[in-house]
């Protein structure tokens, strides 16, 4: 009866669903990332740039929330994942990550690298570091935290912005890092910290753009952030708190597929990021410590950082054992 | 026959649809129900059930006074506009509403600055719990307002003359005609806001700011994108199926709360309310509600003249989501359309039939039902049904389109029937012997007859989903991908990325569009309506 117009109604569908569909050719490099690495302001198009000049390729990165969430699409996407290289995990999660059977071994020489605790692996390879800190602003929070545990125990009204340990590595760095202060009392001390917290973010760019915005006075994130406000706008207003428990540590890495469709170009690219083509974006643009040599040595500002006493830092594997459990920890601890 | 058979065939693949994803949640390897009942599990389903309580409550509350004010004051000056802007929240992509709502209540919003400038330290949180609120009551106070003023509406006049000459003070004409139809509504607007809080995603997503205040919706969500946890995502998913299965059994016996107005409330005059108290009481209380509903709207409309707009139409990043959301909406629109027409022809050709058998009306009830499933399995539980059962045939995100497509259509399907059936039985009704008779079918029987008549609501209903499709979030966050941005997913990450400029900018665009569907969807069913007379 009214097939005919039932029928016409399908073609108008299938011909609009066929345009969904949308592919480019040629040979690209496909890297997942987290998204402060690609902005505008991030290493991402420098690192591009120079090492698309040393290859015939497309350098494509593909910027996914933050490492924390890299290592879940990863896990949701297995073997069928379209990346050659995943650039962005930290070695909270390297054990998880080289459980997950789906990176191969690097065969990158990584000698000359010089990172805190000299950080060997044989899947995947350091490219920067840095120490997780409580930056504030110094014309609002007059008398800052010096340890970690007045930060728990501060004043409420004083908020912090921090990022979710589920999908971002600076979340799940400061929940190493209460879980190593505080061992068997992390729940309680999250109890306590959780009336300062006025939002968890998914990623550190969201919770670093309400910290810049003015919208709330402390956010989590590194020593080297200052940095940036010194160079970039020329402010020294911005201030990272030194903890006398000590710092946690971050080291990033970044690793090869197994299945990687362009597999020795992605080994190219692990090694160059060893080389000063890629180490010269990394102290300006993603404001993190070189883990290899630059071709010059760094800004002044960096000499003007909180230099840790203490590094801290929970093996790789005992990470991957324990994450869930104590994720599920500070979710018990963040609900009413 | 064939309409049966066509609507058997509806009934099967929308319930074969919906099953796979069920069966796909209860049947998940290793799901273990341990997780179901851990602290984290039941603070979620507590604050789900209090964030939609206290939502409710304060919607309804809020409504009342509106609803009041609006019908007993016919001849207020711009009534009809603010009638209309009530209308507006319906039609607006929530995602958009949330960014309106931050300009104005955001920490850095109008009205904080207001606050601060009036010596308040402490400014309003827009995130947790009372920003949930705020926001929900943005949305659904139009729509408790909307749906009690038509039913104050209904009143036949005779109740006002005989209360304008007995003299009843405002007090009394409350308790003694207004009250009881107001109660009469109520258990019907409170339980479909009560829904729609309780399964209320992007604001949650947008605005909660962390497990402290997360629906189960959003807890789902983020154990499969966040966690990679299945086993606690079918925990959830299937917490949350049941608390709307139950929901929806006790709905069943109120009263379903209509918008249209009885063709005799027009002559309902109305005495009362001419006393100065009860005018400034009323004129107060509708520059509140406009105020209210109106500056979200107003920020969002500001923020966005301000992004660069030129450059960001040109932008290939907006081309590609547009195209993309468009071929979306285009594809569900169009194949919800087909459900709906198919299920209504099946409907009204079983009807007519003598004597139908147990299983034809089965298949009858069984349409109805399937109509308004979505209601029953929201659109992010059926989508992580079918992410779980499709996981073991390599990458979801290839099957993210179709699914997407399917999944909005059902969430327009039963709105779609409600514009399309009305329309549909009239039309048989005056056509169907006729055309019978005169042996005019197929190809030729849609050029003469129907395609003249049927195709202005046609294109309505087609339009209203297009609308609904174009602004969701749900589904296609939980598939997103770089290979399947929309226009809503793209606004989430650069609002993600707090380049709120061109998010502004592309909530604009988006709002507009989306209001302009909205438009054509519903102002054509008030001419109709008109026509009828």
């Amino acid at each position: 009866m009214r097939t005919k117009f039932l029928s016409l109604l399908a073609a108008c569908a299938v011909f609009s669903l066929s345009s969904v569909a949308a592919d480019a050719a040629g040979k690209t490099l496909t890297v997942y990332t987290y998204e402060s690495f690609v902005s505008e302001w991030g290493p991402g198009p420098k690192v591009k740039e120079a090492f698309e000049k040393t290859c015939d390729c497309t350098v494509n990165f593909v910027g996914i929330t933050d490492g924390v969430a890299l290592l879940s699409r990863l896990k949701l996407e297995g073997a069928s994942a379209k990346a050659d290289v995943v650039l962005g995990l930290d070695t909270s999660l390297t054990a998880e990550a080289r459980d997950t059977g789906l990176f191969e071994a690097s065969g990158v020489d990584t000698s000359a690298t010089t990172v805190p605790g000299g950080f060997k692996d044989e899947v995947f390879v350091p490219y920067d570091y840095g120490h997780f800190a409580v930056i504030y602003d110094s014309k609002v929070v007059t008398s800052p935290p010096k340890s970690l545990k007045e930060l728990v125990e501060g004043d409420p009204s004083q908020k912090i912005a921090i990022q979710d340990p589920r999908t971002s590595t600076p979340g799940l760095g400061l929940l190493l890092w209460v879980k190593s202060v505080y061992g068997d009392k992390a729940g309680e001390a999250w109890r306590a910290l959780n009336k300062r917290v006025l939002t968890v973010t998914p990623g550190w760019s969201e919770a670093y753009g309400l910290f810049t915005k003015g919208e709330v006075p402390m956010v989590l994130s590194y020593t080297t952030s200052p940095a940036y406000h010194i160079i970039a706008d020329k402010e020294t207003r911005y201030q990272a708190a030194a903890f006398s428990e000590g710092h946690y540590v971050q080291i990033e890495v970044a690793g090869l597929l197994k299945n990687a469709p362009e597999k020795e170009l992605g080994r190219d690219f692990l090694r160059f990021m060893l080389t000063p083509g890629f180490q010269d974006a990394i102290p300006e643009n993603n404001w993190m410590w070189p883990a290899a040599a630059t071709s010059a040595p760094l800004p002044e500002a960096f000499n003007t950082l909180v230099k840790p006493e203490k590094t801290l830092l929970i093996p790789s594997e005992e990470v991957a054992k324990n994450r869930k459990a104590w994720i599920d920890e500070w979710l018990a601890a963040s609900v009413k | 026959m064939r309409a049966i058979g066509g609507g058997a065939l509806v009934l099967a693949v929308i319930t074969g649809f919906a099953g796979t994803a069920l069966a796909a949640l209860l049947l998940f390897d290793g799901a273990g129900f341990s997780g179901l009942l851990d602290t984290y599990t039941l603070s979620v389903a507590r604050f789900t059930l209090w964030q939609a309580t206290l939502s409710t409550l304060l919607s309804v509350l809020f409504g009342i006074p509106v609803a009041r004010a609006l019908a007993r004051r016919p001849q207020f000056p711009g009534r009809i506009w603010i009638v209309r802007l009530l209308a507006v929240p319906m039609g607006l992509p929530v995602l958009i509403g949330a960014l309106g709502l931050i300009g104005i209540w955001g920490r850095q919003g109008a009205m904080n600055d207001l606050l601060r400038m009036l010596g308040l330290a402490e400014p309003v949180s827009i995130y947790g719990l009372s920003g949930i609120l705020l926001a929900h009551v943005f949305f659904n106070m139009p729509l408790a307002a909307r749906l009690m003023l038509a039913g104050l509406e209904r009143i036949p006049g005779e109740y006002w003359r005989v209360a304008a000459s007995l003299g009843m003070p405002s007090r009394s004409v409350f308790r003694f005609i207004e009250g009881p139809v107001l109660l009469g509504l109520l258990p019907g607007v409170a339980g479909l806001i009560f829904m729609l809080c309780v399964t209320s995603f992007t604001l949650v997503l947008v605005l909660g700011g962390g497990p402290a205040a997360t629906t189960i919706e959003v807890a789902v969500y983020q154990a499969l994108r966040f966690d990679f946890d299945p086993g606690r995502a079918v925990a959830l998913a299937l917490m949350q199926i049941t608390m709307t299965g139950i929901l929806l059994a006790a709905m069943a016996f109120v009263p379903v709360p209509v918008e249209q107005s009885a063709t005799l409330a027009r002559g309902g005059r109305r005495f009362d309310g001419w006393r100065r108290q009860t005018q400034w009481v009323d004129g107060t209380v509708l520059l509140l509600a406009t105020t209210f509903t109106g500056l979200p709207l107003l920020a969002v409309v500001l923020a966005g003249l301000k992004a660069d707009l030129p450059a960001l139409l040109f932008s290939p990043a907006f081309r590609r989501a547009a195209l993309t959301s468009l071929a979306i909406a285009l594809s569900a629109g169009c194949l919800s359309v087909m459900l709906a027409a198919t299920i209504i022809h099946a409907r009204a050709a079983i009807g007519s039939e003598r004597r139908a058998g147990m299983a034809l009306r089965g298949i009858r009830a069984g349409l109805s039902g399937a109509g308004s499933l979505i209601l029953l399995v929201s659109p992010l539980m059926l989508g992580t049904g079918w992410f779980l059962a499709l996981r073991p045939f390599g990458d979801v995100a290839r099957f993210a389109p179709t699914l997407v497509i399917v999944i909005n259509s059902l969430m327009a399907l039963p709105f779609v029937i409600r514009v399309l059936s009305p329309a549909f039985d009239v039309h048989q009704a005056r056509t169907g012997r006729l055309a019978a008779s005169l042996g005019i079918q197929g190809f030729a029987r849609l050029r003469l007859i129907d395609g003249p008549v049927l195709a202005k609501p046609v294109l309505m209903a087609l339009s209203f989903a297009m609308a609904l499709s174009l602004g969701d979030l749900g589904a296609v966050a939980l598939f997103g991908s770089d290979d399947l941005v929309t226009l809503p997913y793209l606004i989430y990450s650069r609002l993600g990325s707090y380049r709120t400029n061109e998010a502004d900018g592309f909530a604009l665009i988006l709002g507009f569009v989306c209001l302009l569907l909205t438009v054509v969807g519903t102002l054509g069913s008030r001419n109709r309506m008109t026509d009828d007379r």
